[in-house]
């Protein structure tokens, strides 16, 4: 079934928003066929009147009071990490035209 | 023999001032710079450690009450968000990250006195078995420097063997805790799911991620997870602690129900580790317990369902390194879009590019039901048979890698040859029960350990079979 061409995995990759290269792509077509063709033994599986499990000890809707928690972190702490800033603000290329 | 005292007796001695954490600390960081060239740890936290250690000190002069872990040294895989240090999780895109706070588990260690002195050597993000994909460099086996030491924790567990701390912090998503402690003979325990917060661990797959424990015995590693355990406020996915606590467990053989598991014993598996595993089942019988072999029929599936849902959720919790908020972003990008695709492009190693690939096929439209659905069907089918499992045995016993360490880039042009390494860790995971790695014997001349599994909550009842199992070599 799944038997990837080089197209496939640049968009992909794009989806992802990682840059590849054509070289890459090549290496990553077959690694992820492979892949790809290892889980594909799933499809025997059977799963007659089984309901998938996302979540294994059971919890449903984790609550807790709506309060301001303290960290201990500030938003200075957070800045200061940012690679490009301006004043107190994250600044990023333009993203429309 | 190890030049650290069990981790009890070595608080209670700062305690009582006959030791100093200084010079703890200090011994610490002295073997860790002796043993560099294994490149079991990326950085040092020395002056903060050091920094932590004179107030420890003062303290106890001053009698103030310090902490059940009173100047006791540690050292933590580096995605766990630690003060004193960069935070790389073993990649280049992270690399100058220095963590806004501490996760969950360091402050609760700080709380009671213990001392990070360092940080290990991981595969990149977690994603790996051997550490080849840490973009520091490969950690060596402490036998054979040609060999892996297994990962994705390889450099904690390398640093219990080498000495260099009373205990260390690793994470098990798949394996990452047990596979390296059996790779170089030490306790590699993986909680219940939830048990232990990952609040400030760098997340890989968030239904199967744990914070894991290497140790040089299950009475040290429970001591520890003692602190650790339990509700997190930040942590949505955390449970409540067993009310009995973690220490002080028996360790008695007489009248439990073991079983062996048996597609894990079956050709594929190195004739030494299963001999290992065998030579422990007879062990067990003859301390009085009742070892029988039991069929789990569908955990030969268990690895293709967890490259799939790992991988899924790897694409996911990576997203968020976008070049926008913290750490790498490509200086030269003319627009948004070319900064995103660039940051990560550059950014990310293969082994992470692949998983977010994968990941982001297998939750594409189209393709979603056939796989991501499939898989976690396929997980409630594995749920169901360790159930029916456990019903019959109060453990189940068998290999945690189907060889002992194997070679330096032995696996690197087949990214599948190293996922098939991980065959046997990752049921447990995706299952949600606890495991551990704990040592059998030799295979080659190379450690093998023997993985034991309990129920979900059955956290104590493991670490009890797990010092039993400690007494049965010799």
């Amino acid at each position: 079934m799944a038997d990837l061409t080089r197209d496939d995995v640049l968009k992909l990759a794009r989806l992802a928003r990682l840059d590849i290269t054509d070289e890459e792509a090549d290496a990553y077509r077959t690694e992820l066929t492979n892949i790809l063709q290892y889980v594909e033994q799933l499809q025997q599986a059977d799963v007659t009147g089984l309901q998938p499990t996302s979540q294994v000890t059971g919890l449903t809707n984790v609550m807790r009071d709506d309060n301001v928690l303290d960290y201990g972190t500030t938003p200075d702490d957070l800045l200061r990490i940012v690679p490009v800033k301006q004043d107190r603000q994250i600044k990023v290329k333009r993203m429309i035209g | 023999m190890s030049q650290w005292l069990p981790i009890a007796e070595l608080a209670a001695k700062v305690q009582a001032g006959e030791l100093k954490a200084t010079d703890l600390v200090e011994q610490a960081l002295r073997t860790i710079d002796e043993k560099k060239e294994y490149n079991a740890i990326i950085a040092t936290t020395a002056e903060r450690a050091r920094e932590r250690a004179g107030s420890i000190d003062a303290a106890v002069k001053n009698g103030t009450k310090v902490g059940r872990l009173a100047g006791v040294p540690f050292i933590a895989k580096d995605n766990f968000l630690v003060f004193g240090a960069e935070t790389t999780a073993g990649s280049n895109i992270l690399k100058g990250f220095e963590a806004p706070y501490q996760a969950t588990v360091i402050e609760r260690l700080e709380n009671e006195g213990a001392i990070c002195v360092a940080k290990a050597n991981l595969d990149a993000f977690g994603h790996g078995g051997s550490t080849e994909n840490s973009d520091f460099g490969v950690t060596k086996h402490p036998r054979d420097t040609n060999r892996v030491s297994g990962g994705s924790s390889g450099g904690s567990a390398v640093s219990i063997v080498l000495d260099m701390a009373p205990f260390a912090l690793g994470t098990d998503t798949g394996g990452s805790t047990r596979q390296p402690a059996s790779f170089v003979g030490c306790i590699g325990y993986k909680p219940t799911y939830g048990l232990i917060s990952r609040h400030g661990v760098v997340a890989m797959a968030s239904s199967t991620d744990t914070v894991g424990t290497l140790a040089r015995s299950a009475d040290d590693a429970a001591y520890v997870i003692d602190i650790m355990a339990g509700r997190d406020q930040f942590d949505g996915t955390t449970i409540e602690r067993d009310t009995a606590g973690y220490t002080g467990v028996g360790a008695d053989m007489q009248g439990k129900k073991v079983g062996i598991i048996k597609e894990w014993m079956t050709t594929g598996v190195h004739d030494g580790v299963k001999a290992c595993i065998d030579t422990i089942a007879e062990k067990m019988k003859a301390a009085g317990a009742e070892v029988i072999e039991i069929s789990l029929p569908s955990l030969p599936l268990a690895l293709a369902v967890y490259y799939i849902v790992v991988p899924a959720e790897i694409s996911s919790n990576l997203s968020r390194y976008d070049g926008q908020r913290y750490q790498y972003s490509y200086p030269d990008a003319k627009n948004l879009d070319e900064s995103y695709m660039k940051s990560r492009g550059i950014g990310f190693g293969a082994e992470a590019k692949r998983r977010i690939m994968i990941g982001t096929y297998v939750l594409s439209s189209g393709y979603y039901d056939a796989y991501y659905n499939r898989a976690q069907t396929v997980r409630t089918k594995l749920i169901n048979e360790f159930n029916d499992a456990f019903k019959q045995v109060d453990f189940l016993i068998g290999p945690v890698a189907p060889t002992p360490a194997f070679k330096i880039g032995e696996h690197a042009s087949d990214p599948l040859q190293m996922y098939l390494a991980d065959m046997m860790t990752v049921a447990p995971s995706l299952v949600g029960i606890p495991s551990v790695s704990v040592p059998s014997g030799e295979a080659d001349g190379l450690p093998v350990g023997v993985q034991i599994m309990a129920p979900q909550r059955a956290d104590r009842a493991l670490l009890g079979i797990a010092k039993a199992v400690e007494g049965l070599r010799a």
